[in-house]
């Protein structure tokens, strides 16, 4: 059994700076006991696929509270085939509205996190995934 | 688990056995029963007083809202200048009262519509402003003198500000004599809501240009609204709330101040920006709490002597923490509450945050709702009758010199740390106001902290019926197309020197406001001004700290 502890990279993506769920769930994350990178605001798909790759993370995690997760998701994808991370546990979490969620889910994002769900649920589900 | 030795207020399970004693949010113990001797042992009445006097606990105006009602002032933008102004022409028709303008993230960080970085986020958010010529179409056809205008802007503020009132002056209003409002409030975006651009020291001295630009040409704009509003929002609860925003606002006065200005040529044209959500009394005690403490700390730290400059005008209102996702409709309710919470309050503006807002921008029928919510208060429920209605209450007065105190509390550990600038400066005060939004959601999902919707009376939901507002890409796009235009069509030299003027000023430390005006006026870019301003000041390094 591999004692290494599962990496997650949270990010913020695009420009919005609503960040209060970001580190709520980066904090709730640090308690279960993961490894966490937050990359703090505006990161731009380049960067986010970037850290991913430099940290070696277990899951890719973003926080999106402004909408622009969809076209923002299409790029990264692209970015995290390029850079063979697409086989990483990829989650999302914030104000995704229902029409965003199939299409995120088209994308090949494993895991969608509404506004209202609970810490442990995320928790749990990266606990499944990546053990 | 182990069972909390303390209860919040409102906690849900009212048990003949719970005996644990009762506090509100900002730490208060509340009693079952109030009397003389709870309010005497306070600190008495001695912060009263009569509504429109020092040290105006009870209110600013000595009539408030028998002479005039509250300004109904929707958060309101999206798409590019055209949608927008159709939104703002809607909600005048509907009995608005003024306008809150809400602009796109490139706009509020300083990019142009054409920049790779703007690329799905153009209107999304608000309205989409790439030089003078937006704010003429976005304003078209309103009366900048019935409607007041508050610009929800913060990091490219200066830039804003020069817009609107350059926008103004071509179209024949005298600046001098033109009211209106900017957020303007850098200090809590590092905090939160995070559309800083320049590092702290040069934001900060952004601030204070406005504010001095402001005092010598448009002494009737309110070039500041200082927000506890988001860092409560952040949360902050709701005594840290008020006492951060006073240490920010200090901070602002402090560097004003250096500037050969006396404390009464501009104090009175700082306004503030609070949330409304949670607790009813503690929110009116805040208030009550707030105004009688800004009075003396301007009064007496400051040496202010024009009582003008030491009331706290606000605008009360949003709640978007409070509101659920879950149960929507439940939200027209909160929102009734939180906006009879801030009519209780003295509030002078009052903006609610609308019932659909966790979904989506809220819809016209959302926003026509939230100014029925308001109407409501005033034409029907008599609060317009009498001012300060809850003075007097053992429980509202005691409650208020207890949250006074806190305040006062708040406000000395922050000048113990070394003060607001550093403390943001370093990102302790986000760690903290951080952790205590982790410890609150604990709190919610152990069913510690009641939430209707979330934690009891909860229902298996259906998706709700929301009417989505789509994004639109084609509003993006002749965004794109009308500045390309433009930067065909302006004197590409004038915008030039005009540029190369802010740059200079920048780099000699002048008051950046006179530049920024010329070079709005030549058709100069929000990217290229900030591009300018960056290029001395540099950009901010978030520090992230758990």
């Amino acid at each position: 059994m591999n004692a290494r502890r599962i990496r997650v990279l949270i990010a913020k993506p695009g420009l919005d700076g609503h960040d209060r769920g970001a580190k709520v769930v980066v904090r709730a994350l640090i308690d279960a006991g993961f490894e966490v990178i937050y990359t703090g605001l505006r990161q731009a798909p380049a960067a986010v696929a970037q850290v991913a790759l430099e940290e070696d993370v277990d899951v890719i995690g973003l926080s999106s509270m402004a909408g622009s997760h969809v076209p923002y998701c299409q790029r990264l994808k692209e970015l995290l085939i390029e850079k063979g991370l697409d086989d990483k546990l990829w989650i999302i979490g914030g104000s995704i509205p229902a029409p965003d969620q199939e299409a995120l889910k088209e994308l090949g994002l494993d895991g969608i996190f509404p506004a209202g769900s609970r810490l442990e649920e995320i928790v749990d589900f990266i606990n499944e995934k990546c053990t | 688990m182990t069972v909390p030795t303390k209860k919040r207020s409102g906690a849900s399970k009212h048990r003949a056995d719970d005996t644990r004693p009762v506090f509100n949010e900002s730490g208060i113990e509340i009693k079952t029963t109030y009397t003389a001797e709870d309010l005497e042992a306070s600190g008495g009445v001695e912060m009263v007083g009569l509504p429109g006097e020092y040290p105006f606990t009870r209110g600013i105006h000595r009539e408030m809202y028998r002479k005039r009602p509250w300004t109904m002032r929707q958060y309101t933008g999206f798409g590019n200048p055209q949608d927008t102004n159709e939104r703002f022409k809607f909600l005048i028709e509907n009995g608005q009262t003024g306008l809150n303008v809400a602009f796109d993230l490139p706009s509020q960080i300083g990019l142009d519509s054409d920049d790779e970085l703007a690329i799905g986020e153009i209107g999304r958010v608000g309205m989409a402003v790439d030089s003078l010529r937006d704010f003429e179409v976005a304003f078209d056809g309103i009366d900048l003198e019935k409607i007041t205008v508050s610009l929800t802007i913060n990091g490219s503020a200066a830039v804003m500000i020069a817009m609107y009132l350059a926008m103004a002056e071509k179209r024949g209003y005298d600046i001098s004599k033109l009211r209106g409002t900017a957020q303007n409030d850098i200090l809590k975006e590092f905090i939160g809501r995070g559309t800083w651009i320049f590092p702290v020291e040069p934001s900060i001295k952004l601030v204070a240009d406005t504010i001095e630009y402001c005092a010598h040409n448009a002494p009737k704009y309110s070039p500041v609204s200082v927000c506890g509003y988001h860092i409560r929002e952040s949360g902050a609860d709701p005594a840290q709330e008020m006492a951060y925003g006073f240490c920010i606002a200090k901070a602002y006065m402090d560097l004003v101040l250096e500037r050969e200005l006396d404390v009464d040529e501009f104090a009175s044209r700082l306004s503030f920006n609070f949330n409304i959500y949670g607790n009813i009394f503690e929110q009116v005690a805040k208030f009550r709490a707030g105004r009688g403490l800004w009075a003396k700390i301007v009064k007496e730290e400051y040496g202010a002597t024009n009582p003008r400059s030491m009331v706290l005008r606000m605008i009360a209102g949003g709640g978007g923490s409070g509101l659920t996702k879950e149960q929507p409709e439940v939200n027209i309710v909160r929102g009734a509450y939180y906006a009879l919470i801030s009519a209780l309050s003295g509030a002078q503006t009052m903006a609610l945050c609308c019932y659909d807002e966790a979904y989506t921008i809220p819809s016209e029928g959302a926003q026509r709702l939230s100014l029925r919510t308001m109407q409501l208060l005033i034409e029907e429920m008599g609060l317009c009758d009498t001012v300060d209605p809850l003075a007097g209450s053992y429980y509202v007065e005691t409650l208020t010199n207890q949250m006074r105190d806190r305040m006062v509390e708040v406000m000395a550990e922050v000048d113990e740390q070394g003060g607001i600038v550093k403390m943001v400066a370093e990102g302790t005060i986000q760690a903290q106001v951080s952790a205590q939004a982790y410890k609150l959601l604990q709190d919610i999902e152990s069913g510690e902290f009641p939430k209707v919707g979330i934690n009891c009376y909860q229902m298996d939901e259906e998706e709700p019926e929301v009417e989505y507002h789509p994004y639109q890409e084609e509003d993006a796009r002749s965004q794109i197309r009308r500045l390309a235009d433009l930067r065909d069509e302006r004197d590409a030299a004038e915008v030039e020197a005009a540029l190369a003027k802010v740059v200079e000023d920048a780099k000699s430390g002048v008051n950046v406001m006179p530049s920024i005006m010329a070079a709005v006026k030549a058709y100069a870019t929000v990217g290229e001004m900030t591009e300018a301003l960056v290029s001395v000041y540099g950009r901010y390094n978030e520090p992230v700290r758990f």
